[in-house]
């Protein structure tokens, strides 16, 4: 049973990182604009930059 | 003319880093390409460090430093591209509920990851119950599951906390009262438990329940917010720009809640007023339908008090800003809706009014059942595990759910249908009314007036007009342009503002405007005595004009939606202000008997007073300023979009659009939320005649408990959804 003893922390671990990550997007303001990050990315912008 | 100066310093916030900032909502954006055209038109500006389009809620937000940078440039390359910008102050309440709403996600965060841990601890312990655990195993797993649930209570578990505390310094208890304490209890024998190295620990019910409120609760300040949002948006478009004149005469355009008392403001014809005032020069006639609800114009001139949301009729008036003072008609409005408002709040939300009932009765179930095993000879230890469990389990999970997730659900399906609700409690009080009030002039009339002898004349030239008249921002010209909708736009036309617009077509010069414009005063003239409320717009082309009357007129669905109130079984009655004849053949036209003309804004309170004495609950629906205390004194009430910002303030939801549908799909839509919330609280309550007797007989293992709020959560909220549903066909459906 010894096994648990690094996979359960391991285990807790990887979901604090999730958390984190989480928690960190939700700062970063990445849920203010919902739908315009979902139109955002079929902008083609970027390629018209390179084309200059 | 030059383009006079823009001065929005009054909405500007400044950074610590010495830079500038400005929200503005867009007008203009309609897919989702603009957020491109828009941002790389901004892109190389100078001083500007960034310019980023918000699609969710069609706003702009910039930031600046001062050097280099004019703010007007970029309004006029926006205005270019056919966007305008209105820029606004994010009223406290909205920055408030923004704060909140990422708070409750937060804690979501935090207990929903707490939960799925624990969980998964507590699946081992369960199954090995059956396997014969090592007890040490087991004693670790209660160990974790208590050093992740501790903080993680002690976090997500604020909202309720503080809540809870809050009731009980004003001594009065809220459905988080039990809440807390179950929680609290739970978590505190759990750890008892796991110390005393017990088979049973009740970490995983505790979380479990904060992750489930929490989820109601966020969804709820969402919904919220997204309302709040579309209607700030409207407000800042609709609020009228001011043009604020300098010591020296020069025109600077601020934002209306950028004046100050003793400002001087000029206003064109055609234009809304931006603050209330006395008039100092010039002369003209307002129609202040949205003040008084009295559709004939009044005549003003030097010396006169002017009200903002008039409409400037006729010649430039400048006004010498003032703010309400004892004696107007504001200073009295703002009294009636202070005593208005302390009335409403007497009303009980049916939450708190089940938990009145509701935690006593917990609280002494789980008393007696200590106080029973103590009496059955079992130890202090098992009486209050016992005891314990009872409040876990019949902590109000399901029931606290109950309401807001049917919130939730019924007011997405009204806004998709165009209501914004303003209050939370607002559903339950609107599914109580039995008599619906309304306002004549701008609600039951439509808010814009509207050509009424389009007939008289050649389909052709009236197609010419409404084109020429889609060029002209004057409110008159556009109610031409309604008239006929898809006329193809006249793109050389130019406009003298106050008197009309021209433009060259076939080689004749046509004019729409004034009479005296298009030379057809005699015309004018002739056709005599009108009736007081009827504007006149004139339009020529070389030999050929017409006289447009316009008016208000009806909702276009106004006598449906009032027949189908009625057939609700709804008294419907109509107060305004307007005169008695003009309320009375509006009054025939619908088939109302009970109205009533010429109030004041005193007077219709009386009525609704006078309504609700007689044991009537009364959902007002009006738009104007008169109305506004009104609204506040009723049991629940409406207004357009249209309305004055006090109005819309006052009232419980606001409408969008030309049609009175809004209102029927709201009284149906909230009939139906409360029969649904009705049977989530029946459901709660027969979750817990099934559970609680378990937890009183000690039957109840941390699993039972897991399983059977889980279970209940769910099976209520799968049963809001069905409002949405149902709802949404309403309106759709609705005439």
């Amino acid at each position: 049973m010894t096994v648990l003893l690094f996979l359960v922390p391991l285990a807790l671990a990887l979901g604090f990182v999730g958390l984190m990550s989480f928690l960190w997007s939700l700062k970063s303001g990445q849920y203010d604009d919902l739908d315009g990050a979902a139109q955002r990315v079929l902008s083609d912008d970027d390629i018209e930059e390179e084309r200059r | 003319m030059s383009a006079p100066a823009l001065d929005f310093e009054a909405l500007v916030t400044r950074g610590e880093d010495g830079s500038f900032r400005l929200e503005a909502a867009i007008e203009g954006m309609t897919c989702a390409a603009c957020i491109g055209d828009i941002e790389s038109a901004l892109r190389n500006l100078p001083g500007l460090i960034v310019a980023r389009v918000n699609y969710t809620n069609r706003r702009l937000s910039l930031e600046w430093r001062e050097s280099a940078f004019e703010l007007a440039g970029v309004f006029e390359r926006l205005r270019r591209m056919g966007y305008r910008l209105r820029p606004f102050e994010l009223a406290s309440g909205e920055r408030a509920e923004q704060e909140t709403s990422k708070g409750l996600l937060r804690c979501l965060a935090i207990a929903a990851f707490a939960a799925m841990n624990i969980m998964l601890l507590s699946a081992a312990v369960w199954i090995g119950e059956d396997t014969d655990i090592d007890p040490a195993t087991r004693d670790m797993f209660h160990g974790l599951s208590a050093l992740i649930a501790l903080p993680a209570a002690a976090f997500a578990g604020q909202p309720f906390f503080e809540s809870a505390f809050n009731a009980l310094r004003a001594r009065r208890l809220n459905m988080d009262v039990p809440i807390s304490l179950g929680v609290v209890l739970a978590l505190a024998m759990s750890v008892y438990e796991t110390l005393t190295h017990a088979q049973r620990a009740y970490f995983d019910s505790a979380i479990m329940l904060l992750a489930f409120l929490l989820l109601g609760r966020y969804l709820d300040a969402a919904m919220r917010r997204k309302t709040r949002g579309v209607a700030a948006n409207l407000a800042a478009l609709r609020a009228p720009l001011a043009c604020r004149l300098g010591a020296d005469g020069r025109e600077t355009m601020i934002a209306a809640t950028g004046l100050r008392r003793g400002d001087r403001v000029l206003a064109r014809p055609g234009e809304v007023l931006p603050a209330d005032g006395v008039v100092i020069a010039g002369a003209s006639t307002l129609d202040e339908s949205i003040v008084t609800g009295e559709t004939a114009r009044r005549p003003v001139s030097r010396g006169e008090r002017v009200y903002a949301g008039s409409l400037n009729h006729d010649g430039a008036l400048t006004l010498e800003v003032e703010a309400a003072g004892a004696g107007t008609l504001l200073g009295e409005i703002e009294r009636l809706l202070e005593k208005a408002t302390s009335a409403r709040s007497r009303y009980v939300r049916l939450a708190d009014r089940v938990s009145r009932f509701y935690a006593p009765v917990v609280h002494l179930a789980a008393l007696a059942t200590a106080l029973f095993w103590l009496w059955r000879g079992a130890s202090i230890h098992d009486a209050l595990v016992t005891a314990i469990s009872v409040l876990i389990v019949t902590c109000p999970c399901a029931l606290a759910l109950a309401v807001p997730a049917v919130q939730v659900v019924a007011s997405g399906a009204l806004f998709r249908g165009g209501v914004l609700l303003n209050a939370a409690d607002a559903l339950e009080r609107f599914a109580q009314i039995d008599t619906v009030v309304f306002d004549k002039t701008g609600t039951l009339t439509s808010p814009h007036p509207s050509v009424v002898n389009a007939r008289d004349f050649d389909s052709e030239l009236v197609e010419l007009a409404a084109g020429l008249a889609r060029a002209s921002s004057h409110p008159l010209a556009q109610a031409v342009a309604r008239a006929r909708p898809d006329a193809p736009l006249l793109a050389d036309a130019t406009e003298e503002r106050g008197q009309g617009v021209r433009a060259l077509v076939d080689g004749a010069e046509a004019r729409l405007g004034s009479p005296s414009f298009c030379k057809l005063e005699a015309e004018a003239d002739a056709l005599g005595a009108l009736a007081p409320d009827v504007s006149l717009v004139a339009f020529r082309h070389g030999a050929r004009h017409a006289l447009f009357q316009l008016r208000q007129t009806l909702r276009g669905d106004a006598a449906v939606v009032i027949a189908a109130l009625a057939r609700r079984g709804l008294a419907i009655e109509i107060l305004s202000g307007d005169r008695a004849e003009a309320v009375r053949s509006i009054a025939e036209a619908l088939g109302v008997a009970e109205w009533r003309g010429a109030l004041k804004p005193a007077e219709k309170v009386a009525r609704i007073e006078a309504l609700r004495a007689a044991g009537r609950k009364v959902l007002m629906v009006g738009d104007g300023l008169n109305d506004a205390p009104a609204l506040a004194s009723a049991h629940a009430s409406m207004s357009p979009i249209d309305a004055t910002q006090v109005t819309q303030a006052a009232a419980d939801a606001v409408f969008l659009g030309e049609r009175l549908a809004p209102v029927l799909t709201t009284v149906e839509t909230s009939v139906q939320a409360q029969w649904v919330m009705r049977q989530n609280l029946a459901l709660s309550v027969i979750y817990n005649l099934f559970a609680t007797p378990l937890a009183m007989l000690g039957l109840l293992t941390p699993l039972i408990a897991a399983a059977a709020m889980s279970g209940s959560s769910l099976l209520v909220t799968l049963n809001a959804l069905r409002t949405g549903g149902r709802a949404r066909g309403l309106g759709e459906g609705a005439p």
